[in-house]
């Protein structure tokens, strides 16, 4: 068995070293764990001293867009959900990463890079639903 | 020093979403739709995001503290509960409603999209009624 090299998104696989280390930078300097729905919940415990690197962290996020657009154009973006859809993804999004404490971030990459079962086993619930729900709605639902 | 490295990690983060495709909501569609035509993008996002996260996790489970003498706050939790997997199979079908999760969320809102803050907003408000279901529990 080979890869085919031509086949590699490389893009993709760049992104993720990308993603790998901003994981890295914050979990080796900060002690802390890149997980969004996490950092991001954890500002609802308004708990002193602990909520500015979350702010910041965020704005970082947002702010990556800037300067993306100063050096490069955005790739497309294709958002074919309408409002009511959203607003239902939305909302179970951050009610469910909140409840299995963590997200694609939490769970599927930091847990993953330490090996955590728990981490694994809810990356694969996660993935398997969202496998499920694309199937309902793309392959059987009728409206 | 600490809200430097947050906001590094934050931007560094950011762009990863970005040149990974990730910010785009068809690519992450794709990927989940198994039986239609599958894009594998996510896969190697992940493999490269994990590749250096395991190298990270591996010098981090060796120390006590980081570089600027914080305490390391590794999860120390290790049961998988109902919580767990009712949490995420909640989040996976929310997940596959939209292509949408956590930080391509906040990616999104910083492209000034109409879509992608209706999303954040319903996600941040999904997360305060858990808190404060939570809070009161």
């Amino acid at each position: 068995m080979y890869v085919n090299l031509d086949s590699v998104p490389w893009h993709a696989a760049g992104g993720g070293l990308m993603i790998g280390a901003a994981v890295a930078l914050l979990l080796l300097f900060n002690g802390r764990i890149a997980g969004i729905s996490g950092i991001v919940g954890g500002l609802y415990r308004m708990q002193k001293g602990d909520i500015g690197w979350r702010v910041i962290f965020i704005l970082g996020l947002i702010l990556s867009v800037a300067i993306w657009k100063f050096f490069f154009v955005l790739p497309e973006i294709a958002i074919e959900t309408n409002y009511t859809m959203l607003a239902l993804a939305g909302f179970l999004v951050g009610y469910g990463t909140r409840l299995g404490s963590g997200c694609t971030s939490g769970h599927g990459v930091c847990g993953i890079s330490r090996r955590s079962p728990r981490s694994i086993a809810a990356t694969t619930v996660f993935m398997l639903a969202g496998f499920m729900t694309v199937y309902l709605i793309r392959h059987v639902s009728t409206f | 020093m600490v809200n430097f490295i947050a906001l590094l990690s934050g931007i560094v983060f950011g762009l990863g979403i970005i040149l990974s495709g990730m910010v785009n909501p068809a690519i992450v569609l794709a990927f989940l739709d198994i039986t239609g035509n599958w894009d594998s993008a996510l896969l190697w996002v992940m493999g490269g995001a994990v590749a250096v996260g395991s190298i990270a996790f591996a010098l981090a489970m060796k120390r006590t503290n980081s570089y600027l003498g914080l305490s390391m706050q590794i999860p120390a939790v290790t049961k998988i509960d109902g919580r767990l997997l009712l949490g995420s199979l909640v989040f996976g079908v929310g997940w596959g409603i939209a292509g949408i999760c956590p930080g391509p969320a906040v990616v999104l809102a910083g492209t000034g999209s109409i879509d992608a803050l209706v999303f954040l907003v319903a996600m941040l408000l999904g997360m305060g009624i858990y808190q404060n279901l939570q809070g009161r529990g």
